[in-house]
């Protein structure tokens, strides 16, 4: 599965990651690796096999919708590059 | 007596006796973490005034305690230990082995961390682990490498391979690791330990920084099973804060005074003793099975016949998990945040800047394999080839009550081996994947050492939520033999 330069820079721009020249090329080989590796789950029939989202045997873990103690601004201001009146400052979505 | 290389139940019978006081060890410890850790690099963080102030509360604890007959105390009380980097204590920076995260200081603790805590552990520090937990022998961490205790040319194995080195240097008697494709077993069989992957769901994830939801689980690397159940004692259970934490009760873990094992069936599957094995690590493993057969187990050959493809699932479902998970380090919350006039720009900048080229390889492979028109090809594929890699174990545990088998092809390998190859890394996890796909337990211990000197570990695996018999057998195992003693020699 050889992915070509323009896949590897749609990918990348999906995963908003800026990429130099020369990563998409070494990505773009080591992607294809990777993959033609992901190719031998091919050979498996699994038309009648149901897919693993969890391991676990889940019944329902919702609880009842009230709220809680949870994080304060105050915590949230110690990590966030810019915050103002208990807002995360963004740069404009467009001009 | 040498404090230095104490277990944690040796400490903890010191402490509650008065003969030492978690002030007195706490101090030891950190002294030669400032001797040997600008060498060796377990730690990223170490935090000395936070573990006094700790030690500090417990030995007023312990002394109410030796008043007191009534006042109940955890084994654990006192006792010294380090957190690896993934996993968040409050208003200790948590780096998760990666730039995006370098500044980043927790506004509260993970469950797992908190339960230790309350039973009066000391914490000493956050130790070194692969980016995000991308990798299998912490040299993808954006810091430094953390150099094996046993040859210091070598890896300690990953992604908790700080953890593993801490306590093979006795930098700590025992760390809290994390397993999501191997993380705890591969770095405790490359450095001597013994170290858990619970099942999935039996300790909350809840503070641990996420990689692969589905796959992640918070594990233990200390010197013996008998530490190992101490921890796990205290760290089970469900959590209201993790939709994922199983309420199915932790078996009893008390571990008998005898090695008698007749009556235990311990299944041995082909399929993880291929060609490519190095010799002595298979001759050594096998050994080892021998020796669980002198002690009583009955030995059977199980088929685990979907284990090949363990290797390709997991390198879809993983990165797939990942970049989801990862997708929240955007640069306007919290982490790296590179200037920027919009806001796609910030996002590009950030991120290209802020992870390292593992964990964009991964992130990458992700967002392929979950994209429009492949979708159902990869992740949906690998989705159903993991039920079928599930029921393998489910067929086998009918048969078998363990499965025992090596854990990495190789012993400890050196830095810069497999650097231009991301695929022949993917290749070190391929018998410890599949424990994660299926959500299995499975418990790393020590059997012997290579030509070179350096540690073999082997693996036992269990049915569902039975952690019981894993630390049972490898107890029998350690009480007839001594490797899980040994500690290596540091100038």
């Amino acid at each position: 599965m050889k992915l070509s330069k323009e896949e590897v820079e749609h990918i990348a721009k999906l995963a908003r990651l800026e990429l130099s020249d020369e990563e998409i090329e070494r990505y773009r080989s080591q992607l294809s690796d990777i993959l033609d590796y992901a190719d031998r789950l091919q050979a498996l029939d699994t038309s009648n096999i149901p897919p693993t989202a969890s391991v676990l045997k889940s019944g329902s873990n919702l609880r009842k919708d009230q709220s809680h103690s949870s994080l304060q601004s105050s915590d949230l201001k110690l990590n966030a590059p810019e915050f103002e009146e208990n807002q995360f400052r963004v740069p404009p979505v467009m001009e | 007596m040498d404090l230095i290389g104490l277990t944690v139940k040796k400490a903890s019978k010191l402490l509650h006796t008065g003969q030492i006081s978690s002030l007195e060890l706490t101090n030891l410890v950190l002294d030669r973490i400032d001797n040997l850790n600008p060498k060796l690099q377990a730690y990223l963080t170490v935090t000395p005034e936070l573990a006094r102030e700790y030690a500090q509360k417990a030995d007023e604890e312990l002394l109410q305690a030796r008043k007191d007959s009534q006042h109940k105390t955890s084994p654990l009380l006192g006792v010294p230990l380090a957190v690896k980097d993934l996993l968040c204590l409050k208003d200790v920076r948590c780096t998760c082995g990666s730039r995006i995260l370098e500044n980043f200081v927790p506004p509260y603790t993970a469950t797992a961390v908190n339960k230790i805590l309350q039973a009066g552990m000391v914490p000493l520090g956050k130790t070194n682990t692969d980016e995000f937990a991308m990798g299998s022998s912490t040299e993808n961490s954006a810091y430094e490498n953390t150099l094996n205790p046993w040859d210091t040319n070598r890896v300690p194995g990953g992604s908790s391979g700080g953890s593993a080195a801490a306590v093979a240097a006795d930098l700590a008697p025992v760390a809290l690791g994390t397993d999501t494709g191997g993380s705890v077993r591969q770095p405790a069989s490359f450095c001597g330990l013994t170290g858990i992957k619970p099942t999935y769901g039996r300790v909350s994830r809840y503070g641990l920084i996420a990689y692969g939801s589905s796959l992640d689980t918070v594990g233990v690397l200390a010197h013996t099973a008998e530490d190992v159940a101490l921890l796990m004692e205290c760290m089970a259970g469900p959590d209201p804060l993790d939709a994922t934490s199983s309420d199915i009760p932790l078996p009893d873990l008390t571990l008998p005074e005898n090695s008698d094992l007749s009556g235990l069936r311990v299944g041995v599957p082909q399929e993880y003793f291929i060609s490519g094995i190095q010799p002595e690590v298979e001759k050594t493993v096998r050994e080892a099975i021998r020796q669980l057969e002198e002690l009583g187990a009955e030995i059977k050959t199980v088929n685990l016949p979907h284990t090949e493809y363990a290797l390709p699932v997991y390198y879809l479902i993983a990165p797939a998990e990942a970049s989801a998970n990862l997708a929240r380090y955007d640069g306007i919350r919290f982490g790296l945040s590179n200037d920027a006039n919009e806001l796609l720009e910030r996002y590009y900048k950030s991120r290209g800047a802020g992870f390292g080229a593992e964990v964009k390889r991964r992130i990458m492979l992700g967002t392929y394999a979950l994209s429009a028109g492949y979708y159902d090809a990869y992740y949906g594929q690998a989705q159903k080839v993991r039920t079928l890699i599930k029921s393998d174990f489910d067929q086998a545990f009918k048969d078998v009550d363990v499965i025992a088998a090596p854990i990495a092809p190789s012993t400890a390998f050196r830095f810069g081996e497999h650097s231009d190859d991301p695929l022949a890394m993917y290749l070190e996890d391929v018998f410890t994947l599949p424990a994660n796909l299926a959500g299995v337990p499975g418990l790393a211990f020590p059997v012997g050492f290579d030509q070179q000197g350096l540690p073999v570990g082997m693996q036992l695996m269990g049915p569902h939520f039975r952690e019981d018999l894993l630390l049972r057998t490898t107890h029998a195992y350690q009480m007839v033999t001594n490797w899980h003693k040994k500690h290596p020699t540091l100038n």
